[in-house]
């Protein structure tokens, strides 16, 4: 036992070893920070930077007042919009369930194969932007809604293929066994042991990302697949900063509402 | 006596809406809306009839990516892209750790936590890419704008959750620290930051990896990073580029992806 030698000594919360080593950890990161902000501005025009606020201020002026008369115009393109996510968030996932059952551990037909393909299937679509997407598509398939649904539903299926396996995993196995000990063929127990289990949760899941959608199929416009965002790169491009704020305002009110929405129908399911 | 003849089908009840007409009239709902918004996607057939030889291509150039030929400009994308990932990150957290405090109902007065959850609704009403719009054109083409939109993105996504994990803190420490005479300064250091720590490192790695598939994106409006690269090879038509790079994109994330959730379950 080391006996506490004299009183003055403080309490401190980590050993000198621990502090140290901490010390090394921030200093390896400030230092990497640095050299990362080094090559990033490597190219910077400092003049446009310190331009900036005046950029603002200017933007800022002929953003206001906002051009109202602008709104009914918006009213064609927002239906489309939420047309892209309702219709994508459906694509989306009808090609996700079959991928989360081939994903889940517990369902999955073989798990050699099928497994992995589902996992890659599932990171893939999560890593790519439902904007990426967009672009790939529209150059294949022409600009337009279509592509935008698709580019949607494509993105889509990681982030519900992903928490829908998780919920499938989760299922109590007591009750699939009860299902199997009536004799029920693997169609079955799937219908009466698994499906029962993990409806609320694909309700809510689905839900969810509808509404995620929503907020993500307002920007594919940018790229040509359709709905409000093509208003905005129009008046972007033509420098209407007017009816840019008209816009902005209008997504960020059909944000809001969506969630409002999606929030009621995930507390009434869940 | 006889025995009550016993129902020889079952019928699996309806689990989420309970009344029969309700549900009618929700499937009828349903299939009225499909139908008017079905018709409203007007296809050109021919169109995309045209463009299944370009998306064959496209998968070709999946199968097939071309790294070498645009190598250089892929490699600097990718530097342009990662630099900018950290940097934001970084800083993004360093900003909304005051804001994150002052945004925690119980260690502010009112109107800085009023304040503060006014900078996180401001920064999390839009997405990254219309905030990059205009921080493009603010500071010019170029990464600086695309660090600055992450940045900005970050400060609402973590000062908000940050906020919402002080207000969960287990009040009974707090409370013990501030009985030992403490101020207000050692009660955040000593009670909320061993509370908050794991959690903060936690979000923060997770930010990363958001920040990096994001600057993916904000590139297409011209903040820089593989997103520019990747809209120039698209519009070139250059598939296998484009393959190449979205696999690189892809790769990245996933390292990303295990690595940080490695790193949380090992620090928390």
């Amino acid at each position: 036992m080391t006996e506490i030698s004299h009183y003055s000594q403080v309490w401190s919360h980590r050993s000198p070893r621990g502090r140290l080593m901490l010390w090394v950890g921030w200093l390896a990161l400030v230092a990497l920070f640095v050299w990362c902000w080094k090559l990033m501005t490597a190219d910077t025009i400092w003049f446009f930077v310190a331009d900036a606020p005046k950029q603002a201020a200017d933007i800022g002026s002929r953003m206001i007042p906002p051009r109202w008369s602008y709104l009914p115009e918006l009213m064609q393109p927002l239906w489309d919009t939420i047309n892209i996510a309702t219709l994508g968030t459906i694509g989306g996932v009808i090609m996700a369930v079959p991928v989360a059952f081939m994903a889940a551990r517990n369902t999955t037909p073989s798990a050699t194969i099928l497994r992995p393909l589902a996992l890659f299937i599932i990171v893939a679509s999560r890593s790519i932007n439902s904007l990426i997407w967009a672009l790939l598509l529209v150059t294949i398939i022409g600009p337009g809604l279509l592509a935008g649904i698709v580019a949607i539903a494509l993105r889509s299926i990681g982030f519900v293929g992903k928490l829908l396996y998780e919920a499938i995993e989760e299922t109590d196995v007591t009750q699939i066994e009860a299902i199997e000990a009536t004799g029920a063929s693997s169609a079955q127990v799937l219908n009466y042991g698994i499906v029962p289990q993990i409806m609320p949760a694909f309700w809510g899941i689905t839900v969810f990302r509808w509404d995620i959608n929503i907020r993500e199929s307002t920007i594919l416009g940018l790229v040509g697949a359709g709905g409000i965002g093509l208003k905005l790169q129009a008046s972007l491009n033509t420098l209407a900063w007017s009816q840019v704020t008209v816009i902005l305002l209008l997504i960020l009110a059909t944000v809001v509402l969506s969630e409002w929405v999606s929030a009621r129908i995930r507390h009434a399911i869940l | 006596m006889t025995t009550q003849a016993y129902p020889t089908t079952w019928r699996r009840p309806p689990q989420i809406i309970k009344n029969h007409h309700w549900r009618l009239a929700l499937q009828v709902g349903i299939l009225v809306y499909l139908v008017l918004a079905v018709s409203t996607v007007d296809v050109n057939w021919a169109r995309v009839y045209e463009g299944l030889e370009r998306g064959q291509r496209f998968i070709m150039g999946f199968l097939q990516p071309d790294f070498t030929s645009r190598w250089k400009d892929i490699s600097q994308g990718l530097v342009e892209s990662l630099t900018m990932t950290l940097t934001s990150t970084v800083v993004g957290v360093l900003i909304s750790i005051p804001v994150g405090i002052g945004a925690a109902r119980n260690l502010t007065p009112r109107w800085i936590y009023y304040f503060c959850r006014a900078i996180i609704a401001t920064s999390r009403a839009l997405q990254e890419i219309i905030i990059a719009i205009f921080f493009v054109a603010m500071f010019g083409f170029g990464p600086f704008a695309g660090f600055i939109t992450l940045s900005f993105a970050t400060i609402g996504f973590i000062a908000k959750l940050l906020a919402d994990d002080i207000e969960e803190i287990d009040a009974a420490q707090a409370e013990s620290i501030r009985s030992t005479g403490a101020s207000w300064w050692q009660v955040v250091n000593y009670a909320v930051q061993p509370q908050v720590m794991p959690r903060l490192i936690g979000l923060s790695l997770y930010r990363l990896d958001i920040n990096f598939r994001e600057s993916a994106v904000i590139g297409i409006v011209g903040a820089g990073g593989i997103g520019a690269t990747l809209n120039t090879a698209i519009d070139r038509y250059e598939y296998d580029s484009a393959g190449a790079i979205l696999l690189i994109v892809i790769a990245i994330v996933m390292v990303a992806e295990y690595s940080s959730s490695y790193l949380r379950k090992f620090l928390q």
